[in-house]
């Protein structure tokens, strides 16, 4: 990847030096007290002045759900638009507008059921839009229900018995829509959440960032155990481009591939097998090993999850080539001639 | 030409007889060589199997006829699936076109000429061919299986069945291989061409001017020399064939039609490429970009094509993943500052109802195209319907009015694009245009308009404040509306200081922040009514020399049909007004008046009486329906009797 986004720069830069406050709009968070939701727009309020874009040419794009909130609380234009629909609005305006900075927010339901199709579709055109999908597993707008997220047997409120639904990893999924950039992030890690956004903002063409965030009412705890100083330790793993795949107390443990599948396995770190350790490709042109990663967590202790950016891998943007073929097409026919095309090649003139 | 409701060529156009086969021949000339008759008007249909290039035969002739300047009026008829089995009634395609030295209205309700390439054709259309008519049918097709397979036991062109008509038994096919034994083809390939042979036939009959067909193979074919000199081939064979054969000792002229046409520089066009054309200038006029979201749906995939050509023009083409996102992603573009349109058909319709709601409530413009066809569900794909009336109308949750217009004939429908547009735009609103697989398909001589005539249709976006809060704060609120169009501000992203968020919530209104209030809710529930209540349409035109007692109304493309009826009525002696709306939401403000000056109103529509059941319920009126809905646009001599019996009730 380059240094710098070359499509960013089609962005307007801010004229004066920006602060968090900037991006504040003067409506009140109507978020449930405690939600992760109010972490990730501090969070988000606090990394754009670091972006320096002129805050007009900012947009919040979101479905609904109670993330898809998100657009009335960032003083820049917003659309809080329909369920699901929002990778479909925003591509229309991204792809019109590359003097833009779009950007979607979207949830576990609104992605990934009733909008699992535009979302797949955006990912595989690579349009330029930066999708935050906030993950809390669990319908929480509509006060309960099991998501495409959520565990096998999980009950709730429309699943007394359990859940029969086998849920999405939603990393593996956009890794498999072809998805050019893919990250996870955690909403209380400010920091990290921070560096993904900035890594999100810089890559040219659709980046999928999925936010583990927590509902306090409706699913407390769900990521608990990434959370936790004591277990983080053992189930999270930081992924950073070009250092190994270790992690545990003192780097203990560490991700190798396994000679006989091809498979990823996590391994105790010895001297014997340091040298066999992966170092974390997040550019490898072959999605193979991110989709690994993105399989490695236990799904049901949640062990294992790799967090930072699993795939960044740069291929043309969909926007760019619209542009490209509007500009081929003056080249090679002239600007449009209204009068020329109406008038056609078999027309005949009456005199009166 | 339809667009002159009282020219003095009404009188005598389609007016005439009940349609008889024979062709209607005011003076005879004889020349040397073989008779050539003169007459008014010619009704043809080619039939064939899907395979046999019907379509591009009946595009072909259509363009000799338009390049002669006869006045015309086409009606393609094709099965949805592309290909059905071969030689079966349900992979009937056929192509009408009705041709005349003055000006007409419809297709034609019965055809003069039948071309029929095989059994199935004839089996598939002689119902509709009346007795005297020329019948020419391509005998190699006529054997036993082929007939078998459509029900003849006995062959129709032996059995006397067909002693009514003027049969002309042609080998079509054999006379094609034999025309191209010259060119090393196969004899697949050699059998190919028939339908040209078929089109060099009709051309002599008719005395087409044949250099536009000529040049069209050799473009078209322009990488296969070889395929496009034997089309030429055929297409030559058929012509010498009727000049020489015994069989045709007669052809024929239709003069141009002079005396329709105003001054002015005509080509032929077809409804689809009207509207496409439509938006182009529409975005030219507007100065804005024009952005297409669309997805493949029959019979609308036509106007996608067309705008994806014109990308010099600065339109972007979108083809979505489905429906929805079509819409979306125009939705998303009018946000932005584009002039969007979304493109489809009923069923479409209904899977974009939330995001027009959408529109509705962020009041942002948008072009919503719907080529009506046969519902419910997949329907008539290929076929004609005014069914997604009340659908536009109606079909979304809550109180969301969105405005309707309804192009009348294939070249209406450039004005009525440029006329939606002008509604959305000014309005800041999502529109529907309401066409149908009629005048999608249908084509008509158009006079091309001249640019400066075309309607001023730019914006001003907003540019800063518009509103000073109590303590003297310029701010911009989103929803102060234009006192006198009630449309809100057009603030696009990349304007500083503008920044807001809009969403499908209840807005506050002014500001366009979050509102729960119920005061509120109604206020906006009737403000966002009255908005399109009141946009401007110029009112209802109403034809009626006579002061008659019963008004017939219609909308949409039913105007060539209706108005050829009410031709017809009135050269029989009987008076019948006529009024067109263009605009079904709102109505014209004279529209009531206009139906209470009649004892009785007739509404014809290709539904169950949707117009009909919105005059009721606004008017008060008694108006009585007329009802088909086959598919297929009315016959202008059904419904003139149905109008007749509607007088006399």
């Amino acid at each position: 990847m380059p240094e710098t986004n070359e499509l960013l720069q089609l962005v307007p830069k801010a004229e004066a030096k920006q602060s968090m406050k900037d991006f504040k709009s003067d409506q009140e968070v109507r978020w449930c007290p405690g939600c992760g939701d109010y972490a990730v727009l501090a969070a988000v309020q606090g990394f754009m002045p670091d972006l320096g874009l002129a805050k007009e040419n900012i947009v919040f794009i979101s479905g609904i759900g109670c993330s898809s909130r998100f657009p009335y609380y960032m003083n820049t234009y917003g659309m809080h638009s329909i369920h699901g629909r929002a990778p479909s609005i925003a591509t229309g305006l991204a792809t019109s507008r590359r003097d833009l900075s779009v950007w979607v927010v979207t949830g576990d339901g609104d992605a990934l059921s009733i909008g699992g199709n535009h979302l797949i579709h955006a990912l595989r055109r690579n349009v330029n839009l930066k999708i935050l999908l906030f993950n809390n597993r669990i319908y929480g707008l509509t006060k309960g229900q099991y998501s495409p997220t959520s565990e096998l047997g999980k009950i709730t409120k429309s699943t007394p018995m359990g859940s029969l639904d086998a849920p999405f990893n939603p990393v593996s999924l956009a890794i498999g829509a072809e998805a050019s950039f893919v990250a996870r992030t955690v909403d209380s890690d400010r920091k990290h959440l921070t560096s993904v956004l900035r890594a999100a903002a810089d890559h040219p063409g659709t980046a999928l960032v999925e936010i583990y965030q927590n509902c306090n009412i409706f699913n407390d705890g769900a990521f608990e155990v990434l959370k936790d100083k004591d277990q983080a330790q053992e189930a999270v793993i930081r992924l950073e481009h070009g250092q190994p795949i270790v992690f545990g107390a003192e780097g203990s443990k560490g991700v190798v591939r396994d000679s006989l599948t091809g498979d990823l396995k996590v391994v105790a770190v010895t001297e014997d097998n340091k040298s066999q350790i992966l170092v974390h490709d997040a550019h490898a042109p072959s999605p193979t090993t991110a989709f690994a990663l993105s399989r490695l967590a236990d799904a049901d202790t949640l062990h294992h999850t790799p967090i930072g950016v699993l795939r960044s891998v740069e291929r043309p943007v969909y926007d760019t080539k619209m542009a490209e073929q509007l500009d081929l097409a003056v080249e090679q026919h002239g600007k449009g001639d209204l009068a020329a095309l109406l008038a056609g090649n078999d027309n005949w003139t009456v005199v009166g | 030409m339809t667009s002159q409701v009282s020219s003095p060529a009404e009188q005598a156009d389609e007016a005439g007889e009940a349609l008889v086969g024979g062709q209607r021949a005011p003076e005879s000339a004889g020349t040397g060589g073989k008779e050539i008759r003169r007459l008014d008007r010619v009704i043809i249909r080619f039939a064939g199997d899907s395979g046999d290039g019907m379509q591009l035969t009946g595009d072909r002739f259509t363009s000799e006829t338009a390049s002669f300047g006869n006045d015309l009026s086409t009606l393609p008829n094709f099965p949805a699936e592309i290909r059905a089995p071969a030689g079966t009634l349900p992979g009937v395609s056929s192509f009408q076109l009705h041709f005349a030295d003055h000006d007409i209205l419809t297709p034609g309700d019965a055809p003069n000429v039948l071309v029929a390439m095989n059994p199935a054709a004839l089996r598939a259309n002689i119902a509709d061919v009346p007795r005297g008519a020329e019948i020419i049918v391509n005998t190699d097709e006529f054997t036993k299986r082929p007939m078998a397979k459509v029900g003849y036991e006995t062959s129709p062109l032996e059995d006397g069945s067909l002693e009514a008509y003027n049969l002309h038994p042609v080998p079509l096919t054999t006379l094609t291989i034999e025309a191209l034994k010259d060119f090393g083809l196969s004899r697949k390939e050699a059998e190919r061409s028939k339908n040209m042979f078929a089109l060099g036939l009709l051309s002599w009959m008719y005395h087409r001017p044949t250099e536009g067909t000529e040049a069209f193979l050799r473009a078209k074919f322009a990488k296969k020399p070889q395929i496009a000199e034997a089309n030429v081939a055929a297409f030559r064979a058929g012509w010498n064939f009727g000049e020489t054969t015994e069989d045709f000792a007669v052809s024929y002229e239709v003069a141009p039609a002079s005396q329709a046409f105003p001054t002015g520089t005509y080509r032929n066009i077809s409804g689809n490429l009207a509207l496409s054309y439509g938006l182009i200038a529409a975005g030219r006029q507007a100065d804005l970009p024009v952005y297409l979201g669309s997805y493949p749906i029959t019979p609308a995939s036509d106007i996608l094509h067309e705008l994806s050509k014109h990308k010099n023009f600065g339109v972007r083409t979108f083809q979505a993943e489905d429906e929805i996102a079509g819409i979306g992603a125009a939705l998303g573009a009018a946000f932005g500052g584009a002039l969007a349109v979304t493109t489809t058909s009923g069923p479409g319709v209904a899977l974009k109802s939330e995001t027009i709601g959408l529109a509705v409530s962020l009041e942002l413009p948008l072009l919503i195209i719907d080529i009506q066809r046969g519902g419910p569900s997949t329907g008539l794909p290929t076929k004609t319907e005014q069914a997604d009336l009340l659908q536009a109308m109606y079909g979304r949750n809550g109180e969301a009015p969105v405005p309707i217009v309804a192009p009348r004939t294939p070249a209406d429908c450039f004005d009525a694009a440029l006329d939606a547009a002008r509604i959305a735009l000014t309005y800041r609103t999502p529109v529907f245009l309401l066409s149908d697989g009629y005048l999608a398909n249908g084509s008509e001589p158009w006079r091309i308009p001249e640019l400066d005539r075309l309607p001023d249709l730019r914006v001003q976006f907003a540019g800063g404040p518009n509103h000073e809060l109590a303590d003297g704060t310029e701010v911009f609120w989103p929803y102060k509306r234009d006192p006198q169009t009630l449309a809100r501000p057009w603030a696009v992203p990349g304007t500083p200081g503008l920044e807001h968020r809009i969403g499908g919530i209840e807005k506050q209104d002014g500001t366009g922040n979050i509102s729960y209030d119920p005061a509120n809710h109604d206020f906006m529930v009737r403000t966002r009514q009255a908005k399109v209540d009141g946009i401007e349409v110029p009112d209802v035109e109403v034809d009626d020399p006579a002061e008659a007692r019963t008004l017939v109304l219609g909308w949409g493309s039913t105007y060539g049909p209706i108005t050829a009826a009410v031709r017809r009525l009135r050269a029989s002696g009987r008076s019948i007004a006529q009024a067109h709306l263009r605009h079904i939401n709102p109505f014209p403000r004279n529209l009531g008046e206009v139906l209470k000056r009649y004892d009785k109103v007739v509404v014809p529509e290709m539904n169950l009486g949707q117009l009909a059941t919105l005059i009721r319920a606004k008017y008060l009126v008694d108006a009585h329906s007329y009802n088909q809905v086959n598919g297929m646009p009315f016959k202008a001599e059904q419904l003139a009797a149905a109008l007749e019996e509607a007088i006399d009730a």
